[in-house]
């Protein structure tokens, strides 16, 4: 709608010598245009919102967002902050929110590393390699995602024991179909010395490396960096903690009467939607990394091999390099179906976004305010990711001189 | 531009158009010739469909007796099934026009959702169901146990208010699917199943093998369980919430299917009332006794009603009684001279 009318003041006569009526002033017929339709667009949305009004006093009820500090009356299987049934509807939609954040960011991070695995596979020169990696991606992608979260719902409820025979780790780790709990790291009140050691590490390590980069296009001389970073950023919070005095005490579980106590829980909804987003996208990434890979023209790699690189470093240094530019972007799109495909976490019962939105709205009764909060949570949450995909993208693309 | 511009006019249009549905029920039911009636997606004794997709059920009977008074044939329905969290919804929105599916009658429902409940075809209460093997005989041992539940129920409230007032742990397994929730119990997800206590004696029937699962003696809330309608549609209200009645009465009167045509010829002030019988007089005139009027239907409401579907205790046998696997008492459901809490005001 910012389309300006062109400009043709340069061969028009002078707007002195007024020709004809000012309906045929191009410039005039322009803006005149545009103002219809932005009025229209405007009566359209204004139509849309007195609609609703009007239908929603029709049923009496009315539109407002204060349901959301009502007491929700009812439990959460699984919440990464405290929850109980005397919070309020506003936390139950949270509590949903952190649950969706939680398997999109650890499944994109676990689908990305199977992906890539997958996709390298596929280009083997191994035959049961390459035709392993290709048997995978066609069944993988070709059965709805939604089948096989049922699939793996099954599959990781059916062989599990109860909680009283789970399966015992060293007394700590226990599997049963309750699902998998784990002892309970708690900090106590010293624990930020550990926390500013390992910010300070991070910060060396930064810096050693910029320098290391510096020393190496000044001299041609490569230093170890995962070498020597890696062990001081794992090192320097457990001396942290030693310093401290060892603030962290473990909670184990027990088993008391139908199920554990203590501890924290991997509920097996959670396990199962994990498996079946990350195995199911994986299989797209897999494609994207293959044709990023195969769209570096093999000249490069000669050339590489040219200058005296070993194969690791050709492809470290010249390869993927080349391929992300061309695997970042289609990448973006598959992180962004994993985060919004998780809301299928409904049909197990895992509490994520959708399903506290949907009893959120059961229990309150407040669809078009439950769902539009829904639609502005994934909106701006699919919207971050792609901006920060895009950021990377152009951090990564070639630079071109 | 253009594109802008009609999407703009067809949201509009479309709103307009779904704004001037949903006035007056009747109506539409008479044109469509047909009831939409929201149902269960499948319980036993209530609403479930056979492998022909023949409906049966006591909240299916409610929907036929709806059919039979307005439309004069029990057989004009379609039935949609619903699972919990759609239902109100479905109904709101004007896609049935009666729900009848096991729902709970609670404050909130009946002043926040824009919707009215009618009667209470069955009153209900949520109690357990646990495995036999685990040993428990009271529902006060169930601390730190795993429930599994369905979502957008006022089961799951009862739950949490359950165990929170008898400070006891459990952790909330709950689903948006009945079959899902029966699946996770079975497969030994939870350790309890709990639902409407008619609903767990109804869902045990489906069990490989019900004799390992018994229901725990309490019963933990107060479930009045009837058919909703939309608010703002009195004659409509007032045509689903007579016909229960009429059910009732029937039963109170001892007017059944079998005997409804002798009936006719009663003298019975309150059964010539109830099936409109016109009352001759030893003088030879004659008065109208026709009740329908008052809820825009003709004077053989009920008495379709009754002929077609059967009276309250008809339908309540047929569909949960002896007869039945099901074997429930009528308790709470006998008639109000019987013990129990169903009772009619009177049709005059």
């Amino acid at each position: 709608m910012t389309a300006q009318a062109p400009d043709n003041r340069t061969v028009s006569p002078p707007p002195t010598e007024a020709r004809g009526s000012w309906i045929y002033d191009p410039k005039l017929r322009g803006i005149l245009s545009q103002v219809i339709v932005v009025a229209l667009l405007l009566w359209g949305f204004y139509e849309i919102i007195a609609n609703t009004q009007a239908n929603l006093k029709k049923l009496n009820q009315s539109f407002g967002f204060d349901f959301l500090s009502q007491a929700s009356g009812f439990d959460l299987s699984t919440a990464l902050v405290y929850f109980s049934s005397s919070s309020t509807y506003g936390r139950a939609l949270w509590v949903g929110f952190l649950n969706t954040a939680l398997v999109a960011v650890t499944g994109i991070f676990l689908t990305t590393i199977l992906g890539f695995v997958i996709g390298v596979m596929r280009l083997s020169k191994n035959w049961v390699v390459s035709r392993f990696a290709t048997l995978y991606i066609e069944i993988v992608r070709n059965i709805p995602l939604l089948l096989q979260i049922f699939i793996w719902y099954a599959l990781v409820l059916k062989p599990l024991p109860g909680p009283k025979q789970a399966l015992n780790i060293a007394d700590s780790i226990f599997i049963s179909n309750r699902g998998i709990i784990m002892p309970h790291p708690e900090f106590g009140d010293s624990t930020w010395i550990a926390i500013l050691m390992l910010v300070a590490a991070l910060i060396g390590t930064w810096g050693y490396r910029r320098w290391a980069r510096k020393q190496q296009e000044q001299t041609g001389q490569a230093r170890p960096v995962w070498l020597v970073s890696l062990p001081i950023i794992i090192l320097s919070p457990i001396i942290g903690l030693a310093l401290a005095g060892w603030p962290l005490t473990w909670d184990f579980p027990q088993l008391a009467g139908f199920n554990f106590k203590g501890g924290m829980t991997l509920v097996p909804e959670f396990i199962a939607l994990l498996l079946a987003l990350v195995i199911y996208t994986a299989a797209f990434i897999a494609e994207n990394v293959r044709s990023g890979i195969l769209a570096v023209s093999h000249g490069q790699t000669e050339a590489a091999h040219a200058l005296g690189l070993d194969n690791g470093k050709t492809l470290r240094l010249v390869v993927i390099p080349q391929a992300l530019r061309v695997i970042i972007p289609p990448m973006a799109s598959q992180y962004l179906n994993l985060t919004k495909n998780s809301s299928l976490a409904v049909a197990i019962g895992y509490p994520d976004l959708m399903y506290a939105g949907g009893t959120v709205n059961n229990q309150s009764g407040k669809a078009i305010e439950v769902f539009s909060i829904l639609l502005v949570v994934y909106l701006t949450t699919s919207l971050l990711t792609s901006l920060l995909m895009n950021w990377f993208n152009s951090r990564m693309k070639l630079v071109e001189r | 531009m253009k594109l802008i511009k009609n999407l703009a006019l067809a949201s509009v249009f479309g709103l307009a158009a779904a704004a001037s549905a949903g006035a007056a029920t009747l109506d539409d039911v008479k044109a469509k010739g047909v009831i939409d009636c929201g149902v269960s997606q499948g319980l036993i004794g209530f609403s479930n469909p056979d492998s022909n997709n023949n409906w049966s059920g006591l909240d299916v009977d409610f929907c036929k007796a709806v059919a039979a008074a307005v439309l004069g044939d029990a057989t004009k329905v379609k039935y949609s099934p619903l699972n919990a969290k759609e239902r109100f919804t479905a109904l709101q929105s004007g896609a049935i026009d009666v729900l009848s599916r096991n729902s709970t009658w609670t404050m909130s429902r009946d002043t926040t959702l824009g919707l009215s409940f009618a009667g209470v075809t069955y009153y209900d209460g949520q109690g357990f169901l646990v495995p036999s093997k685990l040993g428990v005989k009271s529902a006060l041992e169930l601390g730190g146990a795993s429930v599994c539940t369905q979502t957008g129920t006022t089961t799951e409230l009862n739950l949490a208010d359950y165990f929170k007032a008898n400070k006891m742990e459990y952790k909330v397994v709950a689903f948006e699917k009945n079959e899902e929730v029966l699946k996770a119990y079975q497969e030994g997800r939870c350790d309890v199943f709990t639902t409407d206590q008619s609903g767990l004696y109804a869902e045990r029937l489906k069990f490989t093998n019900p004799a390992e699962h018994v229901v725990l003696p309490e019963i933990i809330s107060k479930e009045p369980l009837g058919p909703v309608v939309r608010q703002g549609d009195a004659q409509w209200f007032n045509i689903v919430r007579w016909t229960y009645f009429a059910l009732l009465n029937a039963e109170e009167l001892g007017v059944t299917s079998a005997n409804v045509d002798q009936m006719k010829t009663s003298e019975n002030p309150e059964i010539q009332r109830l099936l409109s019988v016109k009352v001759k007089n030893p003088d030879g005139t004659e008065a109208d006794n026709d009740f329908g009027k008052g809820i825009g239907l003709g004077p053989d409401w009920a008495y379709n009603v009754i002929k077609q579907v059967g009276n309250y205790g008809e339908i309540f046998e047929r569909n949960l009684g002896q007869s039945t696997d099901l074997k429930i008492a009528r308790g709470e459901n006998a008639l109000w001279n019987q013990g129990g809490l169903q009772y009619a005001p009177p049709v005059r």
